[in-house]
């Protein structure tokens, strides 16, 4: 047999708590984080992602301190991102029990800064997050553009070129965002994913806009991306991890049933 | 029980550590797992375990950085046959040499170099991340009671290098991306896995298990 294709569920932190926002905004507390990794370890979940969209440093803190107890509890992979800036950051997520870390604004901001962390820390270690908006074109082709800071700020940068020059600099992985679908449950952006993932040589992580299974399905077969990530869809008990992987398996993607 | 978990500035320490707790107590193994720079605790422990998570040359300058490791180690897992588990780079140090970039010496105890994946099939990404199934080569008691072949448990794999064994006597697992790709190789008291146990959840605290159990 062969790799199976992930399913990532995502959860969003801040001060040491689950939050979920619908289009980066308005956000919903969604449990203790702690509780909610060792209940998606159970179920099956062949990854988690935190992504830490705290502000403060107390909050950057508490975040720490709930890694560590994850990763006490929990002997699958963990993704985290949010807020990481230098390689000291990356160094303290990966001590407090991160496996992959995930570098987004100071990606856009200084693409050396991927090069420094993956000749550091390996290729494998070194996530870049993009998060990307359909640009507005009269009649040319799709374009999207990279944002940053949560979404907030437009940078003007082309999120393909952006890809394949963060995978150059020795990305080993893309979380590929769609901001116009985070939150919608109107399922993934897939010209957007596919454009991405055929672009680059390194798995892409589809996320924004899970709503149903067949979103998932749709996200491998249409998008070509080697994992699916999602959060409210299973935060909110719509679906189970388990049924999400028997979806995907009689939609004839390899999945990983036997945990 | 004393298990040694090598610090060389490299790897997911913690998590290593964690599991290795969990699996002695679950087992009702008495063992004590540290994590260590000192090569005399090295050389005082029962089990010697080499994680690693970056790059060859990387972890092979922080394994000479630590003063006397190298040497402990040479002394506890070749002359004393001490067992010993190397993970994902950990790993891979125990070959003859790298080609990650630039050539960089192993520790040379399973001749062969490690190098890049060339999977047959050109839609497969490297690295190759995720979870992947086991095929044997050669029984070995570190597999014990688990499941493998395509039906079996899954294990987690991260790299983009795998080691080439020389002698395909020392290859005990492999695991297919557009080919066959090392998983794990051994000989004598030594072992090392491409995936990581830690992160393996049932495949991996029984992989484990068993290493603390493992009379070499």
């Amino acid at each position: 047999m062969t790799l199976k294709v992930r399913i990532i569920p995502c959860l969003d932190v801040a001060g040491g708590r689950v939050v979920k926002g619908v289009n980066f905004v308005d956000l919903v507390d969604a449990g203790d984080p702690v509780e909610a990794a060792i209940a998606y370890d159970a179920a099956g979940a062949d990854e988690l992602t935190f992504l830490d969209i705290t502000a403060s440093s107390e909050g950057r803190d508490a975040t720490f301190d709930m890694i560590s107890r994850t990763a006490e509890r929990c002997f699958m992979p963990l993704t985290v991102g949010g807020g990481v800036r230098t390689v000291a950051d990356i160094r303290k997520l990966l001590l407090a029990g991160a496996d992959k870390v995930s570098i987004n604004t100071t990606a856009v901001n200084n693409p050396d800064f991927v090069a420094e962390a993956a000749d550091k820390f390996g290729n494998q270690c070194i996530v870049v997050a993009i998060d990307a908006k359909q640009a507005v074109s009269e009649d040319g082709p799709d374009r999207w553009e990279i944002f940053t800071h949560g979404g907030r700020n437009a940078t003007g940068i082309d999120a393909v070129e952006f890809a394949r020059l963060v995978v150059e600099k020795g990305a080993g992985e893309i979380l590929l965002t769609s901001m116009d679908r985070d939150g919608t449950k109107a399922g993934y952006n897939l010209p957007l994913t596919r454009a991405i993932a055929d672009a680059v040589s390194v798995p892409v992580i589809a996320s924004g806009g899970v709503g149903t299974l067949d979103h998932l399905v749709e996200g491998v077969k249409e998008g070509h991306a080697s994992a699916v990530l999602a959060a409210s869809i299973f935060h909110f008990g719509t679906h189970t991890i388990a049924e999400a992987k028997s979806h995907m398996l009689e939609a004839g993607i390899p999945v990983r049933i036997k945990i | 029980m004393k298990v040694a978990i090598i610090d060389y500035g490299s790897g997911n320490l913690r998590s290593a550590q964690k599991a290795f707790e969990r699996a002695a107590r679950e087992a009702g193994i008495d063992a004590v797992c540290d994590v260590t720079d000192k090569p005399e605790q090295v050389l005082a422990a029962d089990r010697i375990v080499l994680p690693g998570v970056g790059a060859y040359a990387d972890c092979r300058a922080g394994l000479d950085g630590v003063p006397g490791m190298v040497g402990a180690l040479q002394e506890a897992v070749v002359e004393k046959a001490r067992p010993f588990l190397g993970i994902c780079v950990g790993m891979q140090l125990m070959a003859g040499r790298g080609l990650e970039k630039q050539v960089t010496d192993g520790l040379g105890w399973v001749p062969g170099d490690v190098v890049e994946m060339t999977p047959d099939n050109e839609d497969l990404k490297i690295p190759q991340i995720g979870w992947n199934t086991l095929d044997i080569r050669k029984p070995h008691p570190l597999l014990d009671g688990i499941e493998t072949g395509p039906e079996g448990l899954h294990a987690y794999f991260v790299h983009s290098y795998h080691l080439r064994c020389e002698d395909e006597a020392q290859c005990i697992a492999t695991t297919d991306y557009g080919g066959p790709v090392t998983a794990m190789v051994g000989r004598d008291n030594l072992v090392g896995t491409q995936f990581h146990p830690e992160k393996s959840q049932r495949l991996g605290l029984a992989l484990i298990t068993n290493f603390l159990r493992w009379n070499a």
